[in-house]
């Protein structure tokens, strides 16, 4: 099955399909999509910030991602439950826009990131001594705020 | 007093129309605007989490509060000046929108919710500085401030939809009353 018969059997989805006809749903989804992505975004710059030494300095780098993790893994399931479904509903419009191709594949990078590189830079203070932790706190950042450009700009597009 | 012939004016600045039709301020001012939620509101999250004993526990409330809030402040900076960017290239379907007098009435809400924690229960914060859970009315502001910026991206994020607005007649008798829309027959 090649990637657009996929997406054309996405958008013929009967989910797809209610969500499309319903006046009310795909705004009420897209506002639950914003909800988790501020919460997300909290998460994940008390850690970065925090990886630069910019906040709460006095505290273990570990001991606020370990705390912070649940909310981290909460808001993201909640983007990408949300995130199905609105694609669901205009899966072709996201197959042509190039801000959605942008949106996934930094967000595959940053999830994978996240929990491997960055997971490691915040196992303790310094892990990756303070240049890499730094690096990886910045990159972490542009890589979750190119998530949510592309997602802005996807409703832009198309 | 009716702030419409204000919103018109706006609406006739050339400055207004160039930022409403402009191809990529526009869509950079709704991004930045979403970009600052993440500081703003998501920090803010942070905190309220604290404040009802979800999250970071072994953290002085204190502590948290005050290190997050120089960042918290400058996301709110950001939201606010983005946000009447937004306001002022669309004006006067702003004003009229519901979903934007729900958002301002919410938003003065969520700050008196700030004022009251602020001139009460956070007065005696050295008293419970350090537990888990802290006492009941600073978990009563920590709740209340969750759900008010919950239905404050809820109300922002609506405002897009023009189900409810003025040029759409006939619409019911209390969404024309709450939209303020000005009908012909008047």
């Amino acid at each position: 099955m090649s990637m657009l018969a996929f997406v054309q059997w996405c958008e013929a989805s009967l989910v797809g399909g209610t969500i499309r006809r319903s006046l009310w749903l795909f705004p009420v989804i897209e506002s639950f999509h914003l909800v988790a992505f501020a919460v997300l975004g909290g998460t994940v710059l008390l850690v970065d910030l925090r990886l630069l030494g910019l906040v709460m300095r006095s505290q273990p780098v570990a001991l606020l991602a370990a705390g912070i993790r649940p909310f981290f893994r909460g808001s993201l399931a909640v983007m990408l439950v949300s995130g199905v479904l609105l694609f669901l509903s205009e899966s072709l419009k996201c197959y042509y826009s190039f801000p959605f191709k942008v949106k996934i594949a930094s967000l595959l990078i940053a999830i994978v990131f996240a929990g491997t590189i960055r997971r490691k830079a915040a196992s303790a203070d310094d892990a990756l001594g303070p240049f890499w932790s730094k690096l990886v706190a910045v990159i972490s950042i542009a890589l979750w705020a190119t998530v949510a450009w592309g997602g802005r700009w996807t409703g832009f597009s198309g | 007093m009716s702030l419409l012939p204000f919103c018109q004016w706006l609406d006739e600045t050339a400055w207004s129309t160039a930022l409403h039709e402009s191809l990529f301020m526009y869509p950079l001012t709704e991004s930045t605007h979403v970009w600052a939620l993440a500081l703003f509101v998501g920090l803010t999250v942070i905190l309220d989490l604290r404040l009802v004993g979800l999250t970071l526990r072994s953290l002085p409330v204190s502590e948290v509060a005050r290190r997050l809030l120089p960042w918290t402040v400058a996301g709110f900076v950001v939201m606010v000046i983005t946000g009447v960017m937004l306001f002022y290239a669309i004006p006067v379907r702003s004003y009229q929108s519901i979903f934007f007098r729900v958002k301002v009435v919410l938003l003065i809400i969520a700050g008196l919710n700030v004022w009251v924690f602020h001139s009460g229960i956070w007065r005696r914060v050295a008293t419970w500085d350090r537990a888990p859970v802290p006492p009941r009315r600073a978990r009563v502001a920590g709740v209340a401030s969750l759900v008010l910026w919950t239905f404050i991206i809820f109300a922002g994020r609506m405002i897009a939809y023009n189900w409810f607005d003025c040029d759409r007649q006939p619409q019911p008798g209390w969404v024309n009353w709450a939209a303020g829309c000005v009908l012909e027959s008047d």
